[in-house]
This record gives structure tokens, sequence and C-alpha cells, in this order.
């Protein structure tokens, strides 16, 4: 609508530096070897990933690390071409929930490679950046195996 | 529930973008809701306020800015940042404190004037793990739908139906913003905004200013001579990352059952007759239904093929038109009451029900994919 009135138009950039944390923290140091960490519950024993510092069911502190497998399969996954508001990278974008072998939650992720083997319950493994900076970017994406 | 608390009022803006500020909009629906009501800004005991200020308005200090345009000037006021059901029952609370006589509940958002929803909630993820993925509602949204699809069975055409009766809905309703008499192809031929949703799946982003003025039992009885009675209430939290949820067994049924012990419904399908859900995304409604008891689980699909939720179905559905036709993001809760109130009253319009409406349902959402519920049920 082309307003009758005046319409003052703003845009607000807030500079926010967040503090990841010592569990958070040493996930990203394992992306950067090469390695997905999770952390087990001692009550309920699920290894939840990306490593959590309190199991959300039980409450409980996790302390237990674990490296967790690179392969896993696809619970849910969606799709577009268009580009969006932080849309990592560019062209296709798949995106996945990935059940990863032996963890008890599911992981988010990207989904890349050979994209007509993408369906729920098709198995994926993970692909790495050369480069790793400590970012969940250093997996490039997961492939349809 | 022990002591009874009442709506007396209610006034709200039409979703469509208006020529009104921010200020003049809050100022408008609490002048009305006062005047309907008969009392003045000195009368009101509270005032809770549901917005949601730093992403949906980015104007000023959240609350500040607007207590006194929303009559809390010079008195009690607090706020609640998310979803306005649950800014509804913090006012009731208050009713029931014994502290005050009435309160305010003031739904705030205008929509037209700040980026689209998917860029705003982009920034609801957590900036470790979900945000590099570029995830957002829709995309939470579309990975759920997914999964909804192949776990039970429900097509695509059952989700467009739910457009189709909703934006179908709003064409009776002046305070709709989408409106449209559209078809199933209609829908799944709008282009994919992320695979499996298409365009006209998901809502718009709509403005909505909302007033509703609730009284202790006696007082309401002095206000009005057709008070509508919350019955029962609940609300349930899911843990934040989505994929520490199964995304098909979310919260709701929790909230659901709070509300229907409160309220003494054993059989909601057949007690509730009529009911406003919060579905910013098609196929949510048929889910959301299954997860109120309104059909075995996997259900939903089916309650639609047969009409149910239609407006003359056993059990009519969003008849406002819904979230898919509206959407002021944190206001749409208290909407979704506010149509239950005027249906009870019979002062639901062109859009009223040809049943009596004696006990209705409301339901509220906010965070990705369903993560937190609310669930009222008024009636008389």
């Amino acid at each position: 609508m082309s307003k009758e009135f005046s319409t003052f138009k703003k845009v607000i950039r807030l500079p926010h530096k967040y503090g990841a944390g010592p569990t958070f923290t040493r996930f990203y140091e394992g992306l950067k070897q090469g390695k997905i960490y999770g952390t087990k519950c001692p009550e309920c024993g699920d290894v939840l990933v990306p490593s959590r510092s309190m199991c959300p069911k039980c409450h409980v502190n996790l302390s237990e690390w674990v490296e967790v497998s690179q392969e896993g399969v696809i619970v849910s996954w969606a799709q577009t071409d268009k580009d969006f508001f932080g849309k990592p990278g560019q062209g296709t974008y798949t995106v996945a929930l990935i059940r990863l072998d032996a963890t008890g939650c599911d992981f988010l992720h990207l989904l890349g490679g050979n994209l007509s083997k993408v369906k729920t319950g098709s198995r994926v493994k993970a692909v790495w950046n050369e480069e790793k900076k400590g970012h969940m970017l250093d997996i490039k994406y997961f492939e349809p195996k | 529930m022990a002591k009874r608390v009442g709506i007396v009022d209610v006034a709200m803006t039409p979703g469509e973008e208006t020529k009104d500020n921010f200020l003049d909009q809050v100022f408008k629906v609490t002048k009305e809701v006062l005047d309907k009501a008969g009392i003045s800004r000195e009368d009101v005991g509270t005032v809770i306020s549901a917005s949601s200020d730093v992403f949906h308005s980015g104007q000023s200090c959240a609350n500040a800015y607007y207590w006194d345009a929303g009559a809390a000037m010079l008195k009690n006021g607090s706020r609640q940042d998310g979803e306005s059901l649950f800014a509804f029952i913090y006012a009731v609370m208050r009713i029931l404190s014994g502290s005050y006589d009435t309160a305010l509940v003031l739904g705030v958002c205008k929509g037209s004037e700040n980026p689209e929803n998917d860029m705003i909630t982009h920034f609801y993820t957590d900036p470790f793990y979900q945000r590099p993925i570029g995830i957002n509602e829709t995309i939470a949204a579309a990975l759920q739908k997914r999964q909804y699809m192949e776990r039970y069975g429900i097509t695509d055409e059952q989700c467009a139906k739910v457009v189709v009766k909703n934006l179908g809905n709003g064409l009776r309703n002046p305070y709709a913003h989408v409106k449209k008499r559209l078809s199933v192809d209609d829908v799944l031929s709008s282009e994919y905004v992320m695979s499996p949703l298409h365009k006209l799946e998901c809502a718009p982003k709509s403005e909505g200013f909302i007033a509703m003025l609730l009284a202790s039992e006696d007082k309401a009885k002095k206000l009005t001579d057709k008070p509508v009675w919350l019955k029962g209430y609940g609300s349930s939290l899911d843990s934040f990352y989505l994929g520490d949820r199964d995304l098909l067994k979310g919260e709701l049924k929790n909230a659901a059952k709070q509300a229907y012990a409160q309220a003494g419904i054993e059989n909601p399908a057949k007690t509730i007759d009529m009911a406003e859900i919060c579905e910013p995304y098609a196929f949510q409604e048929l889910l959301w239904c299954e997860d109120l008891g309104f059909c075995k689980q996997g259900g939903g699909g089916k309650l639609i093929d047969k009409g149910v939720t239609e407006m003359d179905g056993e059990l009519p559905v969003n008849p406002s038109g819904g979230v898919l036709a509206t959407n002021p993001y944190v206001s749409r809760g208290l909407y979704r009451l506010a149509e239950c109130f005027l249906q009870i009253r019979g002062q639901a319009g062109e859009r009223q029900l040809d049943k009596k409406v004696k006990t209705a349902l409301a339901h509220g959402t906010h965070g990705f994919a369903g993560q937190c519920h609310a669930v009222a049920i008024i009636g008389v």
C-alpha cells in the first residue's frame, strides 16, 4: 500500500556476540578435527548430538563425551531452489533431520550430492569441507549412499 | 474452576494494512472495548499485553511504548512475549488472585511494517547449531508436513482443502486479511515455498490489534448481560531443538487434556460446538485436530474429507478463516478466542454458525512446528 501518510523506513543493525560455553565449544573443536561429538545422558542413555550440557528429557548434567557415527538415516527433509534470508550457500537447498547411528535425537543438517536418491529412510553419510573452521558447515552436507 | 472469570467484551482491527500508526491502533481497540463495556480507563484493574517488540515491531522498548495508549498508565501492567493466549491466562490469574475485578488483555502486532515472517523466525533459531543451517519457521513446518504425510498417508489434497475452507470462511469475516474462493488445484498449483509446502498453504503476515476485557464473576455480571465464562485452560511446552522432538507427537495433547479436565469435558468431539485453531500452515489444522481429540491419530485427513470441520459441519473449525486468513503473529491466539466469544454471543455477523454455540475451544501456538501450545475453553 502506498501510504497516504509519511512512512519512515529504517534498517536496524545490532551487533551481538554469543558465548558458546564449554560444551558447544568442544563440539566445534571436534568439527575442526573432522569428528562429530555427542554427549550421553547417564539417566536415559540417549546420546545427544550436537553435544549438549544437559538432557532436556531427564534434566541432568551431561559430561560423558561420545564420538558419534558420521552415517545415519533421513527422518524428514525439505527442499527449495529459491533464495531466502539466512540460506547457506547457493543453488538447491535441501535440509534434513538425520538420525545418526546409535544416537537419541535427530541431527539437523544439509543434504547434497546425488539429490535424486534423497527420500525418507535413505542412508546418508557426512561429506566434509577440506578447510575446517570449527563451524556447523565444516560438514559440507550429508550425501545419500 | 472455583471462581469464574468472564469475558466482558472485545475489540479488534482487521488484518490488512492500515493508515493508522501503531499507537493509534492500540488506543483505538482499547477505547472501543472500554466504551462497549461502559467503563473508563480508571476502572481497569490491570493490563496484560502480548507483543513481540524486538522482531515484530522494532519500535521503542516493548510495552513501555504503548502503556498509555493501552489504558495502563498509572496502574499495574505486565507483558507476555510470544503468544497472546498465554497473556490471556496471565490476566485471568490476576483476577483469580482477588486483587483485581477487571483485567484488559492486549494483543499487539503491526505485521505490515516489519520484515517477512521467515526473516524474523530465522532468528528464533539458536545461533550455534540451527541458525548456520539456515532454517526458519516455514522450513520446520515443511519437515513436519513431510513426516505427517508419510507416517499417516495424509495427502496434499487434504491439506489444500484446509486452505480452501479457511480462505472461503474468511470471505464472511470483515476482520480477515486474505479472503478468496479457491480450488484445491489453485492451492496445489501455487509454487513451492519449501517443498512439500506450497505458498498458499502458508499464512500471510497481518496486522492485528486486539483488546479483550475480563472481569471477575460479580463484576462481569454487572458489566454485561452476556458474559462468556472461561471453563478450562491448559498449556504445555516442548523442548527447543527440532531434532529432540517427534514432530508429530507434540504437547498439544497435554495442553488439551488439562483444559478438558478443568472444563469437565470427556468427549471433546461431541461437547465442543466450534473451535478456532492456530494453523499458520494448512496441514497443522489437521494435525492439531487429532491432538485435540476431534478424531483419532492420523484421522485429520478423513476429518476434512468428510466435511466435519466446515461451517455447516458437526464441528466447525476456524469459521473466522483462521490464521491462514489472518496472521497477526503474537495476537493470533487472542483472535481465535475473540471469534469463539463472538460465536457464543451470536455476534459473529455473516459468519455466525447455524447452530447454538455453547462451548467453544480456542488454540494458540508458537515456536517451531508447534513447540508451545495453549488451549482455552469458554462457554455459557
